[in-house]
């Protein structure tokens, strides 16, 4: 018994001992920066939809370069997923707390802030919507894609080059705004340009690459004469190549893909993947934070910032433009 | 069907024949279905379209089978999607940023799994954590350590020469890879139910844990040696994954362990634990992945193909509770 204690007692040190390991590491990977809002600098708290995705790095990237050319302090963060709206809250109230100088915010759902968006308005503090808008009167500016204009870009391409018969598409989310927009630029687009194109099926899959893979099969299979796929973001785009791929229809079949990312710029260079629609993350980023500087100043903004969009493939994709707003 | 080699476990001749109606009532499941997507759509019924099932069996199957062994000993293991992730991204680092041999980094990848198992073993045997709070603890440390180890970003496989062969190449013609490695994995975890030590106690463990220990079982020292197993198989996953990919995805995972735990149960294995079937959980792997196949070969939106699994769980949940009541 006597025994059993003690090694229970060391197993129980040794776990403390892990975690105070690892929180230690974690001060020391998170320190540097120095106490948020504690210096002279003006300070921007950005809370964004996502942290790990490439494409919200990227942001975060052009955060960064904006804030060494402006000389402000800026932090960033987002939930892990983008579904998770309570967290994302959670997180907006925190920075709210902090009492930054402005704020930017890409809303996961554009309804549930009102509160805090009340909030911020009332202790004076302006708040820059990016990527997506929120329903709100607070915001200064959105800085955001214009995601019609952008996946109808993506539908001319598919037209062009698939000319008449059957698509489909395999979208990413049907229940925010982006989600829903890069279908419905796309769809309009074909309806109204294209009516030789039919668009037989149009399925979501989280943006899941094997969620994606299996969907694209699933429409493939039950549309032996299917001539193309669209893909609405990255995970989307992969998993098609990944369905074309495995049914063994490489080139048989037109995939348009969006966003970027290592595996879509490989599928479009080796001809899996005629070519996608990349927005400017980068720009985004860059754009949020000097229209946040713009706010503090007490500078006028236009209600809407667009960030860009680009269309490329095989021919351009080495472009210094394209390649600059291309992620791993 | 190459999943009936797989011998049926049994805890004990006296549950055999309840088994085996368990199993019996789940395979007939799965015939319904087919039968009803094979009426439904013209196209449902095609090899090619059964590969597509198969395939998207195959990860969560794996780590079904996994999952089977805990929920035997009446635990759960709820970190068994996030730590598939955690071996991808291992299996990542070893073979692409390392570059070590693909064998090398194949088994890195599956000693990582029993290294997150033998973790989740000693919090629980030794710590004696409820399983439910150790795994969902590890849940979250595989989720941060994927990110931390990937820097967030995807870890590509494109240099590493003949590592997606290991999921989409074909050494039986026409059947992928990952689907044989499902497969063989199903009989190496169907003959360690009912063949060896660890399965037997699995089920002796779960269903009465005092009798055991006083029969002279050590309790603890077999449950760590369980959730190892159950951990490689998590590593296999992870590699299959990978494989799969061909890219590490840092971001995927959560969610996964639900489908396994839900495939798990569908096949009849209780969670009360005592009573597990390493046939059932390939036939509820399957029954999950047709449901989703067929529903999208319909057509049938999204978000009406969660509510059938939805349904479907509850089914045979219900059909299971039905059974053990009569028996008592």
């Amino acid at each position: 018994m006597n025994i059993h204690t003690t090694t229970r007692r060391r197993i129980a040190a040794a776990a403390a001992a892990s975690v105070a390991a690892v929180l230690a590491l974690a001060a020391c990977s998170s320190g540097g920066g120095g106490e948020p809002g504690a210096g002279d600098k003006p300070y921007v708290a950005l809370v964004s939809k996502g942290f790990q995705h490439q494409f919200w790095q990227a942001v975060k990237q052009g955060a960064d370069d904006a804030a060494a050319e402006l000389d402000v302090e800026v932090t960033f963060e987002g939930p892990e997923t983008e579904t998770e709206v309570e967290k994302q809250l959670t997180m907006l109230q925190t920075a709210l707390d902090k009492n930054p100088d402005a704020i930017g915010y890409a809303a996961l759902d554009s309804e549930a802030s009102t509160p805090m968006m009340t909030d911020a308005e009332s202790r004076g503090i302006p708040v820059i919507a990016f990527d997506s808008g929120v329903e709100s009167e607070v915001p200064v500016t959105t800085v955001s894609t214009d995601n019609l204009a952008a996946s109808a870009e993506a539908a001319k391409h598919m037209a062009e080059l698939v000319g008449s018969g059957k698509i489909a598409i395999v979208g990413h989310d049907q229940t925010s705004q982006t989600g829903q927009q890069r279908v419905e630029g796309f769809t309009q687009y074909i309806e109204e340009n294209a009516p030789d194109i039919e668009i037989v099926d149009t399925q979501y899959a989280g943006g899941d690459q094997l969620k994606s893979a299996d969907a694209a099969k699933a429409i493939m299979q039950a549309h032996p004469d299917l001539k193309g796929i669209y893909g609405t973001n990255e995970g989307s785009a992969i998993g098609v190549v990944k369905a074309v791929q495995e049914s063994g229809r490489s080139g048989e079949l037109t995939v348009i893909g969006f966003d970027s990312g290592t595996a879509q710029t490989d599928a479009i260079r080796d001809g899996l993947m005629a070519g996608a629609i990349t927005q400017d993350p980068i720009k985004m980023g860059y754009e949020t934070v000097k229209a946040a500087v713009a706010a503090i100043n007490d500078e006028q903004l236009e209600p809407v910032i667009d960030s860009g969009f680009y269309w490329y493939d095989e021919t351009n994709i080495d472009d210094g433009d394209i390649a600059a707003v291309l992620y791993e | 069907m190459t999943t009936q080699s797989t011998t049926p476990a049994r805890a004990g001749s006296r549950f055999g024949n309840r088994q085996q109606l368990q199993q019996i009532l789940a395979f007939a499941g799965l015939v319904v279905i087919f039968a009803f997507f094979s009426v439904a759509s013209p196209y449902f019924l095609d090899w090619a379209n059964v590969k597509g099932i198969l395939l998207a069996t195959a990860v969560t199957g794996i780590m079904a089978l996994g999952a089977t062994f805990v929920i035997a000993t009446g635990g759960i293991d709820l970190s068994v999607g996030t730590g598939m992730t955690l071996c991808s991204v291992m299996t990542g680092v070893f073979l692409a940023n390392l570059g070590l041999p693909l064998v090398v980094g194949v088994l890195g990848g599956l000693a990582i799994g029993a290294l997150i198992g033998l973790l989740n073993g000693l919090n629980v045997a030794f710590l004696r954590l409820p399983p439910f709070i150790a795994t969902l603890a590890m849940m979250m440390v595989a989720q941060g350590l994927s990110l931390v180890i990937s820097g967030t970003k995807p870890i590509y496989f494109s240099d590493v020469a003949g590592f997606d062969q290991l999921a989409a190449g074909e050494l039986v013609p026409g059947l992928p890879n990952a689907v044989l490695i499902f497969f063989v994995a199903a009989v190496l975890a169907g003959v360690t139910l009912s063949k060896t030590l660890t399965g037997r106690y699995a089920l002796s463990i779960g269903s009465n844990e005092e009798a055991t220990a006083i029969s002279g079982v050590d309790v603890r020292r077999w449950k760590v040696v369980i959730y190892v197993v159950a951990g490689l198989f998590t590593g296999l996953a992870g590699v299959v994954m990978a494989s799969r990919l061909n890219s590490a995805q840092p971001g995927l995972g959560l969610g996964y362990e639900l489908e396994a735990i839900a495939a798990v149960v569908i096949g009849g294995t209780s969670l009360r634990g005592g009573k597990a079937t390493i046939l059932g959980t390939v036939i509820g792997a399957l029954i999950m992945a047709t449901l989703t196949n067929g529903l999208r070969i319909m057509s049938i939106p999204q978000e009406w193909q969660k509510v059938a699994v939805g349904i479907v769980i509850v089914l045979a949940v219900y059909a299971d509770m039905l059974r053990r009541g009569k028996e008592a």
